[in-house]
């Protein structure tokens, strides 16, 4: 069984149409809504952690874009600035999917993609603006996901 | 005559050092070597231990001279980009505060504010070689006729930039925790509601004072690490109190000792100077700490082998308590069981979670430790050491 956090843009042409449940009834995958964003006629974002198949998640995601939805992997858009992290740990407290952690015996601080559900905490929370996952859900903000 | 077994100097040590044939350890190494060998041995072996810190310490601030401007200006109001500097003093001389915030920062109207620049960033600006934009203003004078200057500088172009911190490197200090019912933004942090998390802001085992902890060598004088360069103590911090609780092995239980540090803000490194934006809180400086603590006897083989285990820290709530001006500890923990991630307090479990950065701590001992093997750190010795306690001494130290 596999796991993959995935951000879905539906643009305007498409926010209202039902695609999602088609995931769980052809693709055999389950969802899980980890948070999700509409601006009523502009577009609609989902954060969804997508369970299945390996080869079963590449076809619904397949799936997905075929039917117009922009699909990006969360792994390829949340990061840490290495240069202004100075592993203190303020975020490890916060995370709530422990993808910030402290590793023992030098305690620096791990971040593990894969299970970031870019809930945003870190970003507010961190010092130094080390997290660079705010922009996620805000279609407006520069450099945003899925211009 | 001492007691001791072991006697040496701070000069036979210098000496040591200047030949290179000083055998320096961290006061993490410290801990293993004065368990296998006992702390008389231990006193023997190692001539100096060398501590680390890296966390946010808000009294913190740089004295700067612009340089006298043609014509002359006797500057009343200073700004550094936007922050205000003290200009309280001579001509061309001001004081930018690390937690000083920017003039058009909106601060927690919106809340909780970013504080996204402010004092320590300017700071962390100079220190980088950036060029940051200088205004003064002033009324003028016959001998400083001008009324505005500015300039776009960098830290070179200041005849003089000496960081000056009034309270540095807090002996111990609390774990915060929120007993009340809605989320807190603080200076310890965000904190859940329900005592869902808990922070904590030492290098236990790696701190400076925890290490020494009736400083019996530190004081005026003792030239430390300082923000990546080399810098001294100036004295005791402001808030010094080493009459706080101790336990038996002399090591506070909660905030106690502090320092006051001065350096040569040129030598520095925006590595171990940088500006910090506290949620809800405020600006403030990042600043590294090392000091190096000389094994003069077997007690400080001891006192700088001390681990997390046996330091013990309060935990105080931060929800009501500590802003009404309270701040007594419902409970202590040891940083070891802090260090694990999760403590239990009154029945409840609550994760933990590190202020101050104990990877950075390790840094900066490991670097001041081959600064002092390859002969271009001595020691200071202090002039004065800072206000103490008294202390019944230990039980067995063979």
């Amino acid at each position: 069984m596999a796991s993959r956090n995935v951000l879905l843009i539906f643009k305007a042409n498409i926010m209202y149409k039902p695609v999602i449940y088609r995931l769980a009834r052809d693709f055999d995958l389950v969802f899980n809504i980890l948070e999700a964003k509409i601006l009523p006629r502009k577009e609609g974002r989902i954060l969804l952690e997508l369970r299945g198949e390996e080869d079963l998640i590449d076809k619904g995601v397949k799936f997905l874009k075929d039917h117009q939805v922009l699909v990006e992997n969360l792994s390829d858009r949340v990061w840490r600035e290495e240069d202004l992290c100075v592993h203190c740990g303020a975020c490890t407290g916060l995370c709530p999917t422990q993808a910030l952690y402290v590793t023992p015996p030098d305690m620096k601080v791990g971040f593990d993609v894969n299970k970031c559900v870019a809930c945003g905490m870190c970003g507010i929370v961190c010092p130094f603006g080390a997290m660079k996952d705010v922009t996620l859900f805000d279609p407006f903000a520069e450099n945003a996901v899925g211009k | 005559m001492s007691d001791f077994k072991v006697n040496k100097t701070f000069g036979e040590i210098n000496e040591k050092i200047r030949k290179g044939e000083a055998v320096v350890v961290t006061a993490e190494e410290m801990i293993g070597i004065t368990k296998e060998s006992g702390p008389v041995e231990a006193a023997r072996k190692v001539d100096v231990v060398t501590t680390g810190t890296f966390g946010i310490m808000c009294s913190s601030g740089a004295f700067l001279n612009f340089g006298h401007s043609k014509p002359r200006i006797r500057a009343s109001r200073v700004h550094l980009n936007g922050v205000e500097a003290y200009a309280g003093i001579a001509a061309v001389d001001c004081y930018i505060g690390a937690t000083q915030t920017r003039e058009d920062d909106p601060l927690n109207k919106v809340f909780p504010g970013r504080f996204r620049y402010g004092g320590g960033h300017v700071i962390e600006d100079l220190v980088a070689g950036r060029q940051v934009h200088l205004q003064a203003e002033s009324y003028g004078t016959d001998c400083y006729p001008s009324r505005a200057y500015e300039a776009f500088m960098t830290l070179e172009d200041f005849p003089d930039a000496v960081l000056l911190n009034p309270r540095n490197a807090y002996q111990n200090y609390n774990c915060a925790i929120n007993r009340s019912g809605k989320t807190i933004y603080t200076y310890m942090g965000i904190l859940r509601p329900d005592c869902v998390n808990a922070n904590y802001s030492t290098s236990g085992q790696l701190s400076p004072l925890l290490n020494d902890p009736l400083y019996k060598t530190i004081g005026m004088g003792t030239r430390i690490f300082l923000g990546g360069g080399v810098g001294y103590v100036i004295g005791a911090g402001t808030q010094h109190n080493p009459g706080a609780e101790r336990s038996k092995n002399g090591v506070v239980m909660g905030g106690a000792g502090t320092i006051s540090v001065r350096g040569d803000l040129k030598g520095m490194s925006s590595k171990f100077l940088r500006g910090a934006s506290l949620t809800g809180y405020g600006c403030s400086l990042n600043v590294g700490i090392g000091v190096p603590i000389p094994i003069l006897n077997e007690e400080m083989a001891m006192f700088t082998s001390v681990s997390d285990d046996e330091i013990f820290v309060p935990v105080v709530d931060y929800g009501s308590d500590y802003p009404e001006g309270g701040g007594s500890a419902i409970t202590h923990v040891t940083y070891g069981k802090l260090r694990t991630g999760e403590i239990e307090v009154e029945g409840k479990k609550i994760i933990t979670a590190p202020l101050s950065s104990y990877s950075a701590a390790l840094e900066i001992a490991g670097v001041l430790k081959e600064w002092i093997r390859s002969g271009r750190f001595l020691l200071g010795e202090p002039q004065e050491t800072l206000p103490s306690a008294p202390f019944a001494g230990f039980a067995n130290l063979q």
